[in-house]
């Protein structure tokens, strides 16, 4: 069983030799949580359920769940419109995940927000965002309040390749840099901003050669191995929480879904989504579990059971909870004079 | 406050009545950060900020590269996460810049997220013209971020409101935005010593008359009272009010007045079209108080043209005093 130290040896992954047993299952647990919640929201969508858009992150699971596993709640994430993943992967609850969508009263932002919106910031997550790299000055903040607050506290910062042409991601990396701050920037390379591919967008072949610019770590790695993403990412952790500053790292994958529900995939063949789908890092996180001896071919399906098992509750939840009060459509606009106290 | 709790009252400048109230909350309180471009050794632009950087350290008053876009972002971040940071923009019109992060983010992120969050950010912009630095370096864009639900906006016209409403923006647990024009930097005046607030949403009454109102938002609260005076020698009763926020807007103290005088002058600074005072008009008619109005009302405020260099050119794309008391003149005849 797991964790045998007569298995571990150079060859053996980092992330094998870095977790317990216990937390490599959870977290491909919560990669399967991801792939089936998304999956429910498409079903949901398509059945009228949900009105709006929504960005699906299949197939980039190891990236949301491989670079969190070095955080704890008191780390924080700033994510992105296709955050679904980062989301789950902090320790979101999929029930209030669902409400939201649906527009629920009891969702994350009480149904303002939407799939574009979701936060959950008691376990750290700032939030979604709704503009192409409208977090990464929000994350440089965060890691300032930790080094003059002195909380410890690491942010993660989630943005997609996108976003690395935004004058933003230039700005924030600067500054994070000139002030040696505790964030570490996960650009989730998947190849495409909507249906402009990388070659077509950016002057660099790989994000990653950016850190040079700005005086950071940069590394690229396979972003749906999930041992490789963590040990870039840990090592970044690490190194943002000895105070030695800001890294870049850039995880290569690929969504199998187009960008939002309007996606023709007319930038793309059927068969790179094929090739990107053999790929599949649930499928990898899988097999290398059973080849270190922490589960067996049998465990797999008993996973999966109980995942959609917990996606089938939460989207129950979710269609029995209360819709907002339509005469409350302007609440929350600005702080009430009774939580000042609080606030402050 | 003494035990009297009576303020010593001194004579200050706006400027350094804006750095009494960082100096007061930087020594109160830890979260405090100022941050901004070129606001330690060199004291900012305007030398707001003056010395505090030698008396608090560059950790707390941080120079920021030029990014306005990241730098407010990180303000934001920041205000999400535990500090109070006050952003200075070197110049109002840098905020076209940084747009992104003040109204998608600042402005929204309460709402978006249900409620969950507070953005605790204070901004100041050095807004106006009168300084010779044209088109870029001169404009009035409160109206702008008035118009963004989330975000409170302020004007202060003296520097006993300077400080005042520094000191209640900092204790404000939404976003507030603080248009300081540059002309009123110099501007001397009484302004109380230590914490107090200049209440955000409050308008000032600075003159009380009967003939009309004339409510006016920042350097034109003080060039209405300058006008105000020189009616007053021909027999006409202005009453002032310094509107001080245009987010949310003091609408019982303007509606109050125009039920009194009958009616009504607007007068601002930025760009007369879709501008502050095309709101309070608006407010007035959609009111009670239009069944009052004597005589149509009437706007004074910037023309429809950017902020020109040559000085006579630059003085008249904006109202002066001897607009407003003609202006006011001719709205006054004919009262009963």
């Amino acid at each position: 069983m797991a964790g045998n130290p007569q298995m571990l040896d150079a060859n053996t992954p980092y992330a094998v030799r870095s977790y317990s047993p216990e937390a490599l299952i959870e977290a491909l647990r919560k990669m399967y949580l991801i792939r089936r919640f998304e999956e429910g929201a498409e079903d949901s969508y398509m059945r009228g359920l949900i009105h709006g858009t929504m960005h699906l992150s299949i197939g980039q699971e190891a990236s949301a769940v491989g670079s969190c596993m070095a955080l704890s709640d008191n780390d924080k994430i700033t994510s992105t419109h296709r955050g679904h993943g980062h989301c789950v992967a902090k320790g979101a609850d999929l029930g209030k995940m669902f409400a939201e969508f649906f527009g629920k009263e009891t969702g994350y932002c009480r149904g303002r927000g939407g799939s574009m919106h979701i936060a959950d910031v008691e376990k750290g997550n700032l939030g979604a965002n709704g503009i192409v790299g409208g977090g990464l000055p929000i994350a440089v903040g965060a890691a300032l309040s930790a080094k003059r607050l002195g909380t410890g506290a690491v942010t993660v910062c989630f943005f997609g390749d996108g976003a690395n042409n935004e004058g933003a991601f230039h700005e924030a990396l600067n500054m994070a840099a000139v002030w040696k701050l505790p964030v570490v920037f996960v650009c989730e390379n998947n190849k495409y901003g909507m249906s402009t591919s990388t070659e077509r967008s950016t002057a660099v072949k790989n994000v990653a050669e950016r850190a040079a610019a700005y005086a950071m770590p940069g590394e690229t790695v396979d972003g749906n191995d999930f041992s490789a993403v963590t040990e870039a990412v840990d090592a970044a952790v690490a190194r943002a929480r000895a105070g030695e500053g800001p890294s870049l790292i850039e995880n290569v994958t690929y969504r199998w879904r187009g960008h939002s529900k309007s996606d023709r995939n007319r930038y793309r063949t059927k068969e790179e989504i094929a090739e990107w789908q053999a790929k599949d890092p649930i499928a990898r996180m899988g097999r290398m579990l059973i080849d270190h001896g922490i589960l067996t071919e049998t465990d797999l399906p008993k996973i999966e059971e109980e995942v959609a098992e917990t996606v089938a509750e939460a989207i129950a939840f979710a269609k029995e909870s209360p819709d907002p009060k339509i005469a409350e459509a302007t609440r929350d606009v600005y702080t009430p004079a009774t939580a000042r106290g609080a606030a402050a | 406050m003494n035990a009297e709790n009576t303020p010593e009252v001194r004579t200050l400048s706006y400027a350094e009545a804006i750095r009494e109230a960082m100096d007061i909350a930087l020594a109160e309180d830890e979260r405090v950060v100022l941050m901004g471009e070129d606001i330690g050794v060199y004291g900012g632009a305007f030398q707001v900020t003056g010395d505090l950087v030698e008396k608090y350290g560059e950790t707390r008053v941080m120079d920021t590269p030029i990014s306005e876009l990241g730098g407010a972002g990180v303000a934001v971040g920041a205000a999400l996460t535990g500090l109070r940071p006050i952003f200075e923009f070197q110049f109002s019109d840098f905020a076209t810049l940084a747009m992104e992060q003040i109204v998608n983010q600042a402005a929204k992120l309460r709402y978006m997220l249900g409620g969950a969050v507070s953005v605790p950010v204070v901004m100041r912009f050095p807004a106006g013209s009168g300084t010779g630095a044209a088109a870029q370096h001169s404009q009035s864009l409160e109206a702008w971020l008035g118009h963004v639900p989330g975000l409170k906006v302020v004007q202060p016209s003296t520097p006993e409101d300077a400080k005042g409403l520094l000191l209640a923006a900092l204790d404000d647990p939404d976003p507030v935005m603080i248009f300081e024009h540059k002309l009123l930097y110099k501007m001397q005046g009484p302004v109380p010593e230590g914490r107090y607030h200049t209440p955000i949403g409050k308008a000032a009454i600075r003159r009380v008359g009967s003939d009309l109102s004339i409510v006016a938002t920042s350097i034109m609260a003080q060039k209405a009272i300058a006008a105000a005076d020189e009616l007053g020698k021909s027999g006409v009763e202005a009453e002032v009010i310094d509107l001080r926020t245009v987010r949310p807007m003091d609408r019982e103290t303007v509606l109050a007045s125009v039920r009194k005088t009958g009616r009504l002058l607007c007068v601002y600074e930025g760009v007369k079209t879709l501008g502050v005072g095309a709101e309070v008009s608006a407010m007035v008619a959609e009111s009670d108080a239009f069944d009052f109005l004597d005589a149509p009302i009437v706007r004074l405020g910037g023309a429809d043209a950017p902020i020109p260099y040559n000085p006579e050119l630059e003085k008249a794309v904006v109202p002066q005093v001897p607009d407003i008391v003609e202006a006011a003149a001719a709205l006054a005849q004919g009262r009963t």
